[in-house]
């Protein structure tokens, strides 16, 4: 039943998508899809931090799988996007799942900083094999436009397409295991692990299954963004990234989906539009460089500040529960959000 | 990181001989230049990023992070430039406006701000985008789209593809060319001495060892010892060449592998004679590293002792050599346009290349096209600020053809050699350009 009524929505999202990105300027659909390929990555590291408690502030270097398993498939196999797309996720997830093994012994912290040398050390393995991964340079990753759309079909429509299409069925995947019964004791071992292994649940295989999810997650993303900047290479994927998506998980909304998307989109619209803002005052000049960075920080202090729920957790407050949001299959999660910051307000 | 760039100090030399002869050129070169008529011809916007009055032109630069330091000076210096020129009549009339955006050095932005450019903003053209990891992620975009790629402020020979990539050019001097015309000096200077390789572990530190193989002979070569730029501790590498005897190290290096290679030469008392590549022989930039890494271990050197005696190359005029009239230009702008930075080798990379641009907007005509810049460029640029001619042509993107030998003295790079000129190629010939360098043009703007 769930799964019905997340469908119908995410046709409904698909159409309302499809007609913003003919409306929208060959710029603005390439943020889209920019934009899309964040939501996946996001979206699985809420699910992991919100939903089962754990950290990972190396979900960056599961990106970087997901990319370079995606180069190497479309530049060595020549396989179909989607199937390219397919194989990615579950070589994140497995990179995910030997990690996630590996890790399983560790809580709080110890997992972050295990999880913090993934981000910081996995990129240098394509330097360290550079015949293979290409080295510092990287890989292009070159997505052709089908002929059937015409010559003058822009490419960055096209990226929309196919980044919002993958995105839309990944979170659909993950709204209904939230609501499944793997969501369910996922929120049983975060908010009192020893109360759910009682219970009778394995929470170890929980945890590792949290993490795995949210690898595949970053693979996908990883292998989206690939796709929407044509190339991977190591500099894409430093530390900043992994924390760039632990930023948007945190201000978005821990555990929400539609977090993920109001973190995805502070992540790629912020930056750009500040850049802009300092350009058209003049502000080029090499050491008012660091204004628009400087700025994103105090905006993100800001948003931490005010609504420490997160953009999601702030709009519910506003809106109350009968959020006009409800309905559509990125609000799923709203009962969760509350939950959530039961959580926050616990740890603390 | 840095790799690609390139600086150089160096300073330039003229015009005049030259430019007649590819004045001559230009009319016959630009075949689709419809507009390069009379200067009655009105202005139209004759493409996109071009109006009646304005040429807008982007760039991808590391404004802030690790490549910044240094490198985030020459978008600003060729900014100068324009405007520079823009004050002195513009081009045809029109002002350049550059826009160049901070990429941070990472490719994923680099995309993002040069589809920005291209869609949103509309550029003529992309001028100088910094990198070579960076850049790659963005030129089969540029070309696909037909948007001039030009004068890449890397020394990858993978921006000369013109039938791959016809779109794009390369400028500055590659590090194949550079590493034959090093290797081709220690083959005739240090007969029958050991020599040890010292280079970064990727396409720059490679291709220069491609070129220096071309012309070291092998029995010479005792150790090649490369260093990943992430890992500081160069001490495994040093060692290993103290203990193949090597009498001289010839390294391809960014400017902090320079410093930390002759720190740590010094330590294990290690003395030999250093061949530095120009990327990381800058010697303003390298003084200044040596004194910081050597404060951060507890000690204080003196940066211009210990970069006294380095052999390196230039493929623009020394800075130094304060008569040259490129140098002249350089300053005057220098200090008018951005008196807050010093002329080091990065600004006067940043002009050299802005110059170029006009020189090549120029020959394009009064009301060019795309494919008219592009053209233009085929059909081959006078020299310029650059020591040798570029390489310019339908079949070859490459820019400077070679350079001259140098060695630092009291902090300036002094010409101990002729200007010579070869080919990416293991055969082709290194030859002395002895043709006198053009002067600077009084105006300080190349003449159409």
């Amino acid at each position: 039943m769930t799964l019905v009524r997340h469908l119908a929505a995410a046709v409904g999202v698909a159409v309302v998508l499809g007609v913003i990105s003919v409306m929208l300027s060959a710029y603005r659909d390439y943020q889209m899809a920019e934009v899309a390929a964040y939501v996946v990555a996001v979206a699985g590291l809420s699910v992991l931090i919100g939903l089962s408690g754990q950290i990972s502030i190396g979900n960056g270097a599961f990106m970087a799988v997901g990319g370079y398993a995606s180069a190497l498939l479309l530049l060595h196999l020549g396989w179909p996007l989607g199937v390219v797309f397919l194989a990615s996720v579950v070589i994140a997830a497995a990179a995910g799942a030997v990690f996630g093994i590996a890790a399983a012994r560790l809580r709080g912290p110890y997992l972050a900083g295990a999880t913090l040398m993934l981000a910081v050390a996995l990129p240098s393995i394509a330097i360290q094999y550079a015949g293979v991964f290409g080295g510092d340079q990287g890989l292009s990753v070159t997505i052709t436009t089908p002929a059937f759309l015409g010559a003058t079909f822009p490419p960055t429509r096209w990226l929309a397409w196919v980044t919002c299409a993958a995105a839309l069925i990944a979170l659909i995947l993950l709204a209904n295991l939230g609501h499944s019964r793997i969501g369910r004791s996922w929120r049983a071992l975060r908010d009192d692990e020893v109360a759910a292994a009682l219970a009778g649940l394995n929470v170890a295989r929980l945890q590792v299954l949290a993490f795995v999810i949210s690898a595949a997650c970053a693979g996908l993303g990883g292998a989206l963004l690939a796709a929407v900047t044509g190339i991977v290479a190591p500099g894409a994927y430093t530390l900043t990234l992994s924390i760039a998506l632990l930023t948007a998980t945190v201000v978005g909304g821990l555990g929400t989906l539609p977090g993920a998307l109001w973190g995805s989109l502070l992540l790629v619209l912020v930056p750009s539009f500040l850049t802009n803002v300092a350009a058209s005052y003049g502000l080029s000049g090499a050491a008012s460089s660091s204004v628009p960075i400087a700025v994103y920080g105090v905006v993100l202090i800001v948003v931490m500040l005010v609504f420490p729920a997160g953009i999601q957790g702030a709009l519910r407050r506003l809106f109350g529960p009968a959020s006009p949001a409800s309905g559509t299959p990125l609000s799923v999660w709203r009962r969760q959000t509350s939950a959530s910051e039961h959580q926050e307000e616990g740890t603390r | 990181m840095k790799k690609t760039q390139r600086v150089n100090l160096a300073a330039l030399a003229g015009i005049a001989a030259i430019s007649m002869v590819v004045a001559g050129c230009s009319s016959g070169g630009s075949s689709g230049s419809s507009s390069s008529g009379s200067s009655s011809t009105a202005l139209t916007a004759s493409a996109p990023g071009i109006t009646k009055t304005q040429i807008l032109i982007g760039s991808h630069q590391p404004l802030t992070g690790v490549a910044a330091p240094g490198y985030d000076e020459i978008a600003p210096a060729s900014n100068a430039y324009f405007q520079y020129v823009n004050a002195h009549g513009g081009i045809y009339g029109r002002k350049i406006v550059y826009k160049f955006l901070n990429d941070q050095y990472d490719p994923t932005i680099t995309s993002t701000v040069v589809h920005q450019l291209v869609l949103q903003d509309n550029v003529y053209a992309i001028f100088n985008g910094l990198g070579t990891p960076t850049h790659l992620a963005v030129a089969p975009y540029l070309n696909a789209q037909k948007v001039p790629d030009v004068f890449v402020a890397s020394g990858c020979e993978c921006w000369n593809a013109p039938s791959k990539w016809p779109d794009t050019f390369g400028w500055q001097l590659d590090y194949i060319r550079e590493g034959k015309i090093l290797g081709n000096y220690i083959k005739q200077h240090f007969k029958g001495k050991k020599i040890g390789y010292f280079f970064q572990d990727d396409e720059f530190g490679q291709d220069g060892v491609k070129g220096l193989n071309m012309e070291i002979p092998k029995s010479q070569v005792v150790a090649k010892e490369s260093y990943n730029p992430t890992v500081t501790n160069v001490a495994p590498q040093v060692t290993a060449l103290k203990a193949a005897g090597a009498q001289v190290v010839v390294s391809f290096s960014v400017p902090a592998f320079t410093a930390l290679l002759k720190l740590t030469s010094l330590k294990l008392s290690f003395n030999p004679q250093l061949v530095v590549s120009n990327v990381g022989s800058d010697p303003i930039t390298l003084a200044g590293l040596l004194e910081a890494f050597a404060k951060k271990g507890g000690a204080t050197v003196s940066g211009n002792a210990l970069t006294q005696g380095i052999i390196t190359d230039a493929y623009l005029p020394s800075l130094g050599a304060t008569s040259n009239s490129w140098i002249k230009l350089f300053t005057k702008i220098r200090s008018q346009y951005l008196p807050k930075l010093p002329l080091d080798g990065n600004v006067g990379y940043g002009l050299a290349a802005a110059y170029t641009f006009v020189q090549a907007m120029l020959k394009a005509g009064r009301n060019p096209t795309r494919q008219d810049l592009i053209s233009a460029i085929n059909g081959g640029l006078p020299q310029g600020p650059s020591l040798t001619p570029y390489a310019y042509s339908a079949t070859n993107h490459n820019g400077a053809t070679g350079a001259e030998m140098t060695m630092i003295k009291n902090g300036v790079q002094v010409p101990i050699g002729p200007v010579q000129v070869t080919d990416t190629s293991p055969t082709g010939a290194i030859t002395t350009y002895s043709t006198a360098q053009p002067t600077a043009p009084a105006s300080g703007i190349p003449s159409p």
